[in-house]
């Protein structure tokens, strides 16, 4: 059983979304990452990049997979988390903490209602 | 869906085994077999510093005997057999190959005893080797073939600390077991057949036993100490030894000169041999493609299918990744392609197409890493 906060939302390619004031905290499920391994790579976007819905904003690679993040929101990319340059496995070990990817100034907060709850997500997963 | 398709899988004999020990289970070459246990990384470390165990129980397995068991294997296979010793002992990798040339399959070929032989094919082949060794096999009047892949198993000890770890429970001496070596041997009262060979750049063995023993087998050597495996793990740990994989590094659209393996190929044998002779017209021919190793500058890691262009931004494609990883061992992104062999001399710059960005790399040297 993989840890799915109920205070996050949720998008079906496995992201999660923290609101925090009109900007979106973005990172990967605790589901994302057990099913991917040992993170040891990531590419994100640059600040000030404009995503849309379902837009690739990066990618996250174990050894064995490669694996895209859909933006789930859109918006302009604020802050970027460099610190996981080089410290990739800090998504494996605290996902939704220090593991964050990209925060996003929200472009349409009702977006935020096509995003499933926690037990949509788990749902989802089949948990 | 998934549950009926898991059904029609094939199991190894260990199946249970892994699955009590957690294993993360995905279908590869028709088998449902184990991707992982703790993980890639753990495990790449247990074989890369102490004992590693893969149930590499998918591979084929085919008895070859009979008087003409030999003058079968000379005519079948590019290696020379005759270099293994008549009172076995001993085994070779070696190669199918098409009479173009194309390669069918890699193989190891364990000699027994002077007409007795076990041939290991890869999993994802065993039905068209077996295929091809039957369609060749009329020729020769006293030839027995027997796929033993069901009845038996196979698990790959692997790791420096392997050969001391199966010589504490063998009732034979391990430790003199030259490379490449073979042995019948008791392991903790179980009968195997113990081979020096392996595919993680690694010493260790691979142990042959009944289906029956597997499971008493694996308990035993973990129980010894060793860290259960994954295929994962294997694919890393053998493309960081620069170990070619079937369907990757080649095919049947790819001969042997190609792939890094022209030394496999014995074209002054005196058999007349399957590829003998579009193999020697194509060793007399200038080379236009070569498998190189590559070694990333950066961090992007390099997959299979990407393509080469030449380095510092050139505009040509010179060729494709065969495979690629994250080597955990060097800390980097490593890859081995077949590139243009004008651009095959170590160090030479190339660039790496990830997604849609150019990242440098260099012709490295392979193995990338080997510790035996």
């Amino acid at each position: 059983m993989s840890n799915v906060p109920a205070e996050f939302k949720y998008s079906k390619s496995h992201e999660w979304i923290k609101i925090e004031g009109d900007t979106a905290v973005i990172g990967i499920t605790d589901h994302a990452q057990e099913e991917l391994g040992d993170i040891v790579y990531v590419e994100l976007p640059t600040v000030g990049r404009v995503l849309s819905v379902d837009d690739v904003f990066g990618t996250v690679e174990s050894v064995k997979a490669v694996s895209e993040l859909y933006s789930p929101l859109s918006g302009e990319v604020v802050e970027v988390n460099d610190s996981l340059i080089g410290s990739e496995a800090t998504i494996n070990d605290t996902p939704y903490e220090t593991g964050w990817l990209i925060k996003v100034r929200l472009k349409d907060p009702s977006e935020m209602d096509t995003l499933l709850d926690d037990a949509g997500y788990k749902s989802e997963i089949g948990e | 869906m998934t549950v009926h398709e898991e059904q029609t899988l094939l199991q190894t004999p260990l199946f249970d085994a892994h699955r009590g020990s957690n294993a993360k289970f995905s279908p590869f070459a028709g088998w449902n077999m184990p991707i992982q246990y703790a993980g890639v990384l753990p495990e790449v470390k247990a074989v890369r510093q102490g004992v590693g165990l893969f149930d590499v129980s998918h591979m084929g397995r085919v008895r070859v005997r009979g008087r003409d068991a030999f003058a079968y294997l000379q005519h079948l296979t590019v290696n020379d057999v005759a270099r293994l010793p008549q009172s076995g002992g001993a085994s070779q990798y070696s190669l199918l190959c098409r009479e173009a040339g194309g390669i069918i399959d890699d193989i190891i070929v364990y000699r027994l005893a002077a007409n007795e032989f076990i041939v290991v094919v890869n999993a994802s082949n065993r039905e068209k080797d077996l295929g091809w060794m039957r369609s060749h096999a009329a020729a020769f009047s006293d030839l027995i073939l027997e796929d033993e892949t069901r009845e038996t198993a196979l698990i790959a000890v692997q790791g420096p600390k392997a050969i001391e770890m199966v010589d504490q429970l063998s009732d034979r001496d391990v430790t003199v077991m030259p490379r490449f070596g073979l042995d019948e041997t008791v392991v903790a009262g179980i009968p195997t057949l113990a081979a020096r060979t392996g595919y993680t750049g690694e010493d260790g063995v691979e142990l042959f036993c009944r289906a029956d023993a597997a499971a008493d087998l694996w308990k035993v050597l973990t129980g010894a100490g060793g860290v259960p495996c994954g295929l994962g793990a294997r694919d890393t740990l053998r493309l960081e030894a620069g170990l070619p994989l079937f369907g990757h590094e080649m095919d049947e659209h790819t001969h042997p000169y190609e792939a890094r393996l022209g030394w496999v190929v014995r074209l002054q044998k005196e058999a007349d041999f399957l590829g003998k002779n579009a193999l020697k017209a194509i060793n007399d021919s200038p080379k236009k493609k070569t498998l190189v190793g590559l070694a990333m500058e950066g961090r992007a890691i390099p997959r299979e299918g990407y393509t080469i262009f030449t380095g510092n931004q050139g505009t040509d494609a010179i060729g494709y990744v065969t495979s690629g990883t994250f080597s955990p061992t060097l800390g980097k992104g490593v890859a081995m392609a077949r590139i243009e062999a004008a651009y095959s001399e170590r160090e030479t710059p190339v660039d790496v197409l990830v997604r849609d960005t150019r990242h440098s790399a260099k012709v490295a040297r392979l193995p990338f890493y080997k510790n035996v």
